[in-house]
């Protein structure tokens, strides 16, 4: 992208030496602008984090806030660090977030590996997508939280249950979503491979799942938040250990800055997941136009 | 290296191509029937470069998907070397008017894609794609994504993947129509040079009648839809061929005004129909 275009005008800089100098010169300025312009969006998120955790805190602090319901950040600062250095309740905290995260991690992979075959198959074979789709859509409907209550009865309170609820619900959007790539598929490009003498085998896996990998990939970024809703509600349904089961125990002991320093270990694991989905996309989805990517950065 | 190399004008027992009467159906969205083609009849020789043009509509890619094996007729038959097509059959090449490389593979491993897909071993592959990719000129950038070329040498990747698989029958469907006037010129001549090192039969689909007449050996007048061939002309202009003189020549202009006069009826019909079909 734009640090690319820069290396092309210093490359382009020698073949005219009169203004050889003035194009390095121009690119220069162009790196200095994208420098500072960085620095500027880091600043200003410092910024808002400053306004929004220190207004909480004066307010809290002045009465405006009331403490007992809303807590307030320094003392949410200091559940974590408690929990840090002398573990939870439930014992240490790493093995909490360890526990979550395997259960979203597992969730995750089970449901998108599942949602790709399950959306292949079915966007390949239409008899087979009119036949099933009001058992998708009816399916789809029911309001799939709910599913942890049985899975933790019929599956026990181990990690089993957690990472089933969470894959059923990362399974439908990333099915979805694949679905629709693959019936949006370029139809010249499955002619051409055809003609070139791809058979079956090869026509999915060299045409249809790279095409349809950017809905795909798409979807996981949504997915993955799915998967840690359900690996934390399904520990609210039953568990001895994770970070939502630390939430649930706060609530009980009316801790509220417990449940809020619970909910800003599962945001920070999210950011964490967030970086390296996309990081697997730009891997992924090289092929692209780098311009698609600028657009979509926030 | 003037005139043609003497086995490409010998009638050989079988022609490439042979369509005879073939009507080609489809089903419109509101349950009615288009009749794309009707009653075609077509013959293209071994080693043959033949233009087909007709007014906008007339069915000309369709013929194309008929020949590929892409679709079936809907009557009548079609031959391949005297074998009846049922199906994509093996040693035909499809160069697509819109962009069909694959846009998540490089320039490499688009060329490299047929002899793949034919189970010839990887690294055999890519060292005939190596040097398919030299000989359309773009060496150098066989590890380019197709977004990072032009469309010219997009096209040029679409040639050398096509001629990769030595197809006997290369199938075109206004492949430069969306080039610019000279990037166009040079990939016409580009095409003949190509072709005339193979023993390769064209059929180049195209509106232009300039560029169908400096490429052919013949050209077949399409009328207007349902497309049935009106009428053929041979051009017996020398190779090799300029494409961007050769239009100059006198008996260029002879034979474009012989042809456009058959063409010019054709288009004016399918004019008419567009503009009522718009009012």
């Amino acid at each position: 992208m734009n640090v690319r275009s820069a290396a092309q005008l210093r490359v382009a800089a020698p073949a005219v030496q009169e203004q050889g100098a003035r194009v390095v010169d121009l690119a220069g300025r162009r790196r200095r602008e994208l420098r500072r312009r960085q620095l500027t969006v880091y600043g200003l998120r410092l910024a808002v984090a400053v306004v929004i955790l220190g207004g909480w805190e004066l307010g809290s602090r002045a009465g405006v806030i009331d403490k007992f319901f809303w807590s307030q950040p320094s003392d949410i600062a200091a559940t974590l660090w408690r929990w840090a250095s002398q573990g939870t309740d439930l014992g240490p905290l790493y093995e909490q977030v360890l526990v979550t995260m395997e259960e979203t991690v597992g969730g995750f992979i089970v449901g998108s590996i599942l949602g790709v075959i399950f959306g292949v198959v079915l966007g390949r074979n239409r008899l087979l997508a009119d036949v099933l789709s009001p058992y998708i859509k009816g399916a789809n409907a029911i309001p799939r939280v709910v599913v942890g209550a049985l899975l933790s009865v019929s599956l026990g309170l181990d990690i089993k249950a957690k990472i089933a609820t969470a894959s059923i619900l990362v399974f439908f959007v990333v099915f979805f979503n694949a679905f629709q790539g693959v019936r949006e598929v370029e139809r010249s490009l499955i002619a051409n491979a055809r003609i070139l003498g791809a058979d079956n085998r090869r026509l999915t896996t060299e045409i249809i799942i790279p095409s349809a990998l950017s809905w795909i990939v798409a979807s996981l970024h949504t997915s993955f938040g799915l998967a840690l809703v359900g690996a934390v509600v399904g520990e609210l349904f039953g568990a001895t250990e994770g970070v939502g089961e630390l939430i649930y125990l706060s609530k009980n002991l009316f801790d509220t800055a417990g449940v809020l320093a619970g909910m800003g270990l599962l945001a920070a694991m999210a950011l964490v997941a967030e970086a390296l989905i996309t990081a697997l996309e730009n891997r992924l989805i090289r092929w692209r136009p780098s311009a698609t990517f600028d657009e979509r950065r926030i | 290296m003037n005139g043609f190399p003497v086995h490409r004008r010998v009638r050989s027992m079988t022609s490439a191509i042979q369509l005879r009467g073939v009507t080609k159906r489809f089903l419109t969205p509101s349950g009615g029937v288009y009749t794309a083609l009707r009653d075609l009849n077509m013959t293209v020789e071994p080693g043959e470069f033949c233009a087909v043009v007709g007014p906008t509509g007339c069915g000309k890619s369709t013929t194309l998907g008929l020949i590929s094996g892409l679709e079936p007729p809907s009557e009548g038959e079609v031959d391949v070397f005297g074998k009846p097509v049922h199906g994509i059959a093996d040693g035909i090449g499809y160069v697509f008017q819109t962009d069909a490389v694959f846009p998540w593979k490089t320039v490499l491993e688009n060329v490299a894609a047929g002899p793949r897909y034919h189970g010839v071993a990887h690294r055999e592959a890519r060292n005939r794609a190596k040097e398919w990719i030299a000989r359309v000129g773009l060496a150098g950038f066989e590890d380019r994504y197709p977004y990072q070329l032009s469309g010219g040498m997009r096209k040029r990747v679409a040639l050398a993947q096509s001629l990769i698989n030595g197809p006997r029958i290369l199938l075109m469907d206004e492949p430069f129509s969306a080039l610019d006037v000279q990037t166009r010129a040079l990939m016409e001549n580009e095409l003949l040079n190509l072709w005339s090192a193979s023993s390769a039969s064209v059929v180049f689909v195209t509106h232009d009648l300039e560029e169908a007449i400096s490429l052919s050996d013949r050209v077949f007048v399409i009328t207007a839809g349902p497309g049935t061939v009106k009428s053929n002309y041979k051009v017996d202009l020398p190779r090799p061929r300029n494409v961007a003189e050769i239009r100059f020549q006198p008996h260029f202009i002879e034979i474009y005004e012989e042809i456009w006069k058959d063409l010019r009826d054709e288009v004016l019909v399918s004019y008419e129909r567009q503009k009522r079909g718009a009012a």
